[in-house]
């Protein structure tokens, strides 16, 4: 007698998903955006969280993103599987089977969203639940492939977790935690048409309707420099808060100057130009946009630090 | 008693089965840790607080 022969298909399949194939699919890199800004949320509140509900509460958080991240990759293999980028995903890669990622993105979804709810609030539990059904179905199911302002709208997925965070703490929602999101919501846009212009092949071949294939590359500039424009108030604003003070202000008003300087800048260029020198410029304002956010809520949390010491906030 | 050898499946598999183990015991951790925060905070309380308990009532009508 042997268990061998309960499942000689597994068996004899080549290259079979290992852990971290399975870790692949939750797009960890997201999930460490995540963290972070979910953190931000909890700690720039205005309400204590006991270490231990905080850690859990991130945690289910982190998980639930992971979640959707697993239902995109699942609903989207077939076009991650013609772009460059994304080719060497699990389920394209042919290392995970779709109805795996399927089921593993339900269940950790259900487990996040309950979990949360019983280590925090049903509100932020509530939020989350939204989160990934904003991910998955609203814009990886319909406005991916349907729209070229799939990134404006979907981006509101991308921005909920700070709002999440402040939700664990306070158990509500405030200008504050809106104004979070609309900062995430509002950079969005800008940082990935930076991207698409540097790596158009993929969005072309994949049929992926991004604005630079629906509207051609210099409209794809000059949204780059509205969005810009429409994020620096929305930014700035954010120091007027109960979650501002002046030393955000005055990190965020030299973010915010050096981002629509970049903006400007790509939006002088033409294709011949970016062609020439490798999409320098367009590289640039990406690499900084990452920076530009990271350093935003690093601020806020500096300011709620300084706050421990009375010389933050106004 | 002896054992038999393990089937290449199990070392194949080994470092899936260590991922998933260990990501139990994490949440396990994360649970009982959620545990102790929830059932300490709001003071002491009886392990069978679900019951109807005269003595409290009655010092509460005092």
């Amino acid at each position: 007698m042997t268990d061998v022969n309960t499942y000689p298909e597994t068996a004899s399949q080549p290259g079979e998903a290992g852990f971290g194939d399975y870790v692949a699919l939750l797009k960890p890199r997201v999930m460490s955006l995540v963290v972070f800004t979910a953190l931000v949320g909890i700690l720039v509140a205005p309400v204590g969280v006991n270490p231990m509900v905080g850690l859990a509460s991130i945690l289910f958080i982190a998980l639930g993103a992971g979640a959707s991240g697993a239902l995109n990759m699942w609903w989207d293999a077939d076009i991650d599987a013609v772009m460059r980028r994304t080719a060497k995903r699990p389920v394209p890669a042919g290392k995970v089977a779709g109805g795996e990622a399927l089921g593993l993105g339900l269940a950790l979804s259900g487990i996040a969203v309950v979990m949360l709810g019983l280590a925090a609030n049903v509100l932020a539990a509530g939020l989350l639940a939204f989160t990934i059904f904003f991910y998955a179905v609203v814009y990886s199911m319909w406005l991916k492939r349907l729209t070229p302002q799939n990134i404006v709208i979907g981006g509101a997925a991308g921005a909920f977790p700070p709002m999440i965070g402040w939700a664990v703490a306070t158990g509500g929602v405030s200008v504050e935690s809106l104004l979070m999101f609309a900062i995430i919501f509002m950079w969005t846009p800008p940082h990935f048409w930076a991207l698409a212009l540097f790596m158009k092949e993929d969005y072309h071949t994949a049929g992926v309707p991004m604005l630079t294939v629906t509207h051609g590359r210099p409209a794809t500039r000059t949204h780059i420099l509205v969005y810009t424009i429409l994020l620096v108030p929305v930014a700035l604003a954010a120091a007027f808060t109960g979650i501002g003070g002046p030393t955000y202000l005055a990190i965020s008003a030299v973010l915010n100057a050096g981002f629509l300087w970049g903006a400007w800048r790509i939006w002088q260029r033409d294709e011949a130009q970016a062609e020439a020198d490798g999409y320098r410029t367009e590289k640039q304002v990406f690499r900084f946009s990452l920076y530009y956010l990271f350093l935003h809520f690093g601020a806020l949390l500096l300011e709620a630090s300084l706050k421990g010491f009375g010389i933050g906030g106004w | 008693m002896s054992f038999r050898p393990d089937h290449e499946l199990h070392g194949r598999r080994l470092g899936r089965n260590v991922g998933v183990g260990l990501t139990l015991v994490a949440f396990a951790a994360v649970m009982f840790g959620l545990t102790v925060v929830k059932v300490t905070r709001d003071g002491p309380i009886e392990g069978y607080d679900h019951v109807v308990q005269p003595h409290l009532a009655q010092e509460a009508s005092e």
